[in-house]
């Protein structure tokens, strides 16, 4: 628990003794996000607190935001999402895969607040789903990384081998093999999504092992700055543009644009339509977009991922396009066919071509 | 030099960067408790130490005075400590874990301003030609001054503890107070010199980690490694020489286990985390094998309070 977290304890009760009643109609609408890391971390959380940001200002008098940030995730979950739900907040966001079970936990206990739960599968009456594709933003740095790198060593530092964080890899992969046959990615697993030393010895780790370009999923700026440290090595921004990087070692990135989707939410919660569903939205929704390619992206690769990035929002190309093998061998996909978003969804294993073993 | 591999030039030059934090913390925690004092807020010390060294550097524009910066503010709560432990005769261990709770949130209340600031670098130590040997030059001529500084402390407090008469006096107040205040040392003073010695050091390996190993300020981003300079005290057994051994034991296996991923291994990486731990364990279990045939590694008079008085 955190001093943050305790206040708001302490004020909830505090309401709760002093009023004892339900929020009535006639009042801003509350609404609280949870942040796995601080909002400082400038990736990540930093995006999610953008967007709570853009419909506080949006949505004016009418909302009011509450957010507490560096909560754990695991049983510190559930008790900030309980003190959110008991200081009347009527739609709760948590912005982080390891909050889905306690989000799921308090959700039955709070029939009546609507909760929202990013990158996870649960769903229930009060209880919706978001998620990014972000595995299109990969299909993106997967071909200018096969284009630029000279080593042909492409470094992932991953977080938890969870699917979106194995349809990352898979699809930078595909696309780096696909411009670049010699192509081999080494993934280097950091367990934990925010932890600046951690992520900036992997990368270093993995500059060391050769690799000049390095790709994050986890949530600080780190890797980026021991990338700029090494010089010659390219990076992409992950979650938010990362531009204080640009334009190197950051040549461009994925950004989560959530905004569009919260005041979305927000709107229904407001005109009384809200309904438990699950939205994946990707560049062609505009929850996923493409950050700048700086400067040190040659101009034809620059046109070539450009292309890449229409044809995926339009939906004439799906980044997970056959014929595909898994890692051992096994067909996974023919020629022509792509996946529905439940084999997508729960994605467990690596494609032919990647050597590093995926952790159990 | 590749060994399974593994790099092993790369891992070593690695594992020094890494381990730089924890080793100055220990170096520091162990003057401290050599005199007698069991400060446990070293994590607390370490944090301001981040949070004020990436303060100071971001402010003048130079590395140097952001390390002076972190020590002093490491130093400064130490010494927080060292007047609530030696004056007031507070427990010491409630002390030292109120010390790491309070760091971690001041800390967190005074970087806010610092989220996303880049500091200036810290450059390496130009040893020129030396640096191209291969091997040898990579892992003895290739690190910033912190790294020298860091090692050049170890040895000179082996030196200060075995060779030098304030050493002796130090070593006599941690292993019998009353003893060497009844031969007219004054205890509290040592200590206070001690401790203030520390937290210097915990403050500049915490500087390390927000200067050089991130190299940025975030919240909490010691993550521990105060627990972990604690831990290699013990494991030391409060020698100088085997707090190198510990420290780099400790930051060795962390970049040794992301380097074996790097390098395609699938490693279990939550044993190889484990192990440091089950060591320190082990190497108790010998201590106190070896203890019960009288040769005794803790200083004796480690975590009692002293008044002149008693």
């Amino acid at each position: 628990m955190n001093r943050r977290t305790f206040l708001q304890t302490t004020a909830a009760t505090a309401v709760a003794a002093a009023a004892g009643l339900p929020a009535r109609a006639a009042d801003p609408l509350k609404v609280g996000f949870i942040y796995v890391g601080p909002i400082g971390d400038m990736g990540w959380s930093y995006q999610h607190d953008q967007a709570r940001q853009a419909i506080a200002k949006e949505f004016g008098d009418k909302i009011v935001t509450t957010y507490v940030e560096n909560v754990p995730e695991g049983p510190d979950a559930e008790r900030a999402l309980t003190q959110l739900a008991l200081e009347g907040n009527q739609l709760i966001f948590a912005t982080s895969f390891g909050f889905m079970d306690a989000t799921v936990n308090v959700a039955k206990k709070f029939p009546k607040v609507k909760f929202e739960h990013a990158t996870g599968y649960k769903r229930a009456d009060n209880l919706a789903t978001y998620d990014a594709r972000f595995y299109e933003g990969r299909a993106i740095q997967g071909t200018i990384a096969g284009r630029m790198t000279k080593s042909n060593k492409i470094g992932y530092i991953g977080s938890f081998p969870i699917p979106e964080v194995v349809q990352g890899i898979n699809s930078a992969y595909i696309h780096a093999k696909k411009v670049n046959p010699d192509v081999e990615i080494k993934v280097v697993w950091a367990y934990t999504w925010f932890d600046p030393a951690k992520e900036a010895d992997a990368a270093a780790a993995l500059i060391a092992e050769g690799c000049d370009v390095i790709m994050q999923h986890t949530d600080s700026t780190a890797p980026q700055a021991k990338a700029q440290e090494a010089g010659n090595v390219i990076t992409f921004g992950q979650a938010s543009d990362m531009a204080a990087f640009a334009p190197m070692p950051r040549v461009t990135s994925t950004i989560d644009n959530w905004e569009p989707y919260y005041k979305k939410r927000v709107a229904a919660m407001l005109d009384g339509s809200w309904t438990s569903e699950s939205t994946w939205g990707g560049i062609g929704t505009g929850m996923v977009k493409i950050g700048e390619i700086s400067s040190a992206v040659p101009a034809e690769v620059k046109a070539e991922v450009e292309a890449l990035e229409a044809k995926i929002a339009s939906g004439e190309y799906h980044p997970f396009t056959g014929p595909l093998n898994k890692q051992d061998g096994s067909a996974w996909l023919a020629a022509g066919a792509t996946p529905d978003d439940g084999t997508l969804a729960g994605m467990n294993f690596f494609v032919e071509g990647i050597k590093a073993e995926l952790p159990k | 030099m590749i060994l399974g591999g593994i790099d092993i030039v790369t891992l070593i030059a690695t594992l020094m960067a890494a381990s730089t934090p924890v080793l100055l913390a220990a170096t520091g925690e162990l003057v401290a408790e050599k005199s007698g004092v069991l400060n446990l807020g070293v994590e607390g010390m370490m944090i301001i130490g981040a949070v004020a060294g990436f303060a100071a550097a971001v402010g003048t524009g130079s590395p140097v005075l952001g390390f002076l910066g972190g020590a002093l503010a490491g130093a400064l709560l130490a010494t927080l400590f060292a007047v609530l432990t030696q004056v007031f005769l507070s427990n010491q261990t409630a002390t030292g874990l109120a010390l790491t709770m309070f760091g971690l949130g001041l800390s967190a209340l005074f970087g806010k301003g610092f989220e996303g600031v880049r500091p200036p670098a810290t450059g390496k130590v130009p040893f020129g030609p030396l640096s191209e040997i291969p091997g040898l030059g990579r892992i003895l001529f290739s690190h910033d001054w912190v790294v020298y500084l860091s090692l050049a402390l170890v040895v000179a407090v082996w030196a200060f503890l075995r060779f030098t008469r304030a050493g002796l006096i130090l070593r006599a107040v941690g292993e019998n107070a009353e003893a060497a205040h009844a031969l007219g040392y004054r205890v509290v003073a040592v200590r206070l010199m001690a401790l203030a010695f520390g937290g210097a050091l915990a403050g500049m390996g915490g500087a390390y980690l927000s200067l050089v190993r991130v190299p940025q300020w975030t919240e909490g981003m010691t993550a521990g490694a105060g627990w972990i300079a604690l831990a290699i005290v013990v494991f030391a057994s409060w020698r100088a020489g085997r707090v190198l051994i510990g420290a780099y034991l400790f930051g060795g296996i962390t970049a040794l286990q992301l380097q074996l991923q790097a390098a395609g291994y699938a490693i279990p990486v939550h044993l190889l985390s484990m192990a440091p731990y089950v060591l320190t364990i082990v190497v108790l279990v010998v201590l106190s094998a070896i203890h019960r045939r009288g040769v005794q590694a803790a200083p004796a008079a480690l975590g009692r309070s002293f008044h002149a008085s008693t």
